[in-house]
């Protein structure tokens, strides 16, 4: 079945997120990033940040389930169970730092059929407490036709 | 200066091998909040039409922009990464994991000093990543 093409361009209600210490070093050593900023705040003050650096990947951690919840709206029709995750991009205006408290706006940027599968384009943009512009990620992902037979 | 800091156009960076095994995919489960049991459950990865327990395409991701960053010397430097999932890393249920093979080659060189750096990720000679392309701009 198609996806519901109204839904490109509608965004949902924001979702807020504390980056923490702890969640940055969980995640860096779950990658093997051992870099120093990413897990001692006194290395990353000297450093020049102001607190523990976030990996590049990191904001997966709350945009991936902001959107997860979106994919989860019976009224657009995606089934998850048959979904694959295509293309994934995070671009960052300032680096995240533990203590950020961020918030997360998920929109639908594309809606295409290709081949018979439905091709959805989510964007999360993130700010900071300050309404300023942190980072933001997209992830393209291919709901596969139903098998020939299948209803 | 790192070997990206001096890097032009065209250089191909040092290239690294990394092991994906399934306690490597079981931690960047809890850390990530990704859950879903293809990445760590045989019987429904089989059940869905895998070959075996896939790693995360994020995992690999995260894998590739940790690589990039410690070619920059500064993870911060690491502003921006995209990638395609063009392939699974079937890891299997043993000690010595999935191998993959990453490469990089920086294709622009910006006038503030910002590189484009294109990864490569290959698991048994195929490209699991692509279109993998990195921004790199010094502090």
């Amino acid at each position: 079945m198609p996806l519901d093409a109204s839904f490109v361009g509608r965004s949902w209600p924001a979702e807020t997120y504390e980056v923490s210490l702890e969640k940055i070093r969980e995640f860096a050593t779950a990658i093997g990033a051992d870099d120093p900023v990413h897990h001692d705040r006194d290395a990353a003050r000297d450093a020049g940040h102001r607190d523990v650096v976030a990996p590049t990947t990191f904001p997966v951690v709350f945009t991936w389930p902001a959107t997860r919840r979106v994919v989860d709206d019976p009224a657009l029709g995606l089934d998850f169970t048959r979904v694959v995750h295509r293309d994934q991009s995070v671009e960052l205006t300032r680096p995240l730092y533990a203590g950020d408290v961020v918030t997360s706006v998920v929109a639908v940027d594309d809606i295409r059929d290709l081949a018979g599968n439905d091709v959805i384009t989510f964007r999360v943009d993130v700010t900071d407490a300050d309404g300023d512009t942190v980072l933001t990620t997209r992830a393209t992902l291919v709901g596969r036709a139903e098998p020939e037979g299948s209803s | 200066m790192s070997a990206l800091g001096d890097a032009s156009a065209g250089d191909q960076l040092e290239p690294r091998t990394v092991t994906i095994t399934r306690a490597d995919l079981v931690a960047y489960a809890g850390a990530s909040g990704d859950l879903n049991p293809i990445h760590w459950n045989e019987r429904v990865a089989l059940e869905v039409g895998l070959p075996g327990v896939i790693a995360h395409g994020m995992f690999t991701m995260s894998l590739a922009a940790r690589y990039v960053a410690d070619l920059a010397g500064d993870p911060a430097a690491v502003v921006a990464f995209s990638t395609r999932f063009t392939r699974p890393v079937v890891v299997p249920d043993d000690d010595a994991g999935a191998t993959v093979e990453l490469g990089a080659k920086v294709t622009d060189v910006t006038d503030d000093g910002a590189r484009t750096v294109t990864v490569t990720a290959t698991h048994d000679g195929k490209g699991v990543l692509g279109k993998a392309v990195a921004t790199v701009r010094p502090r």
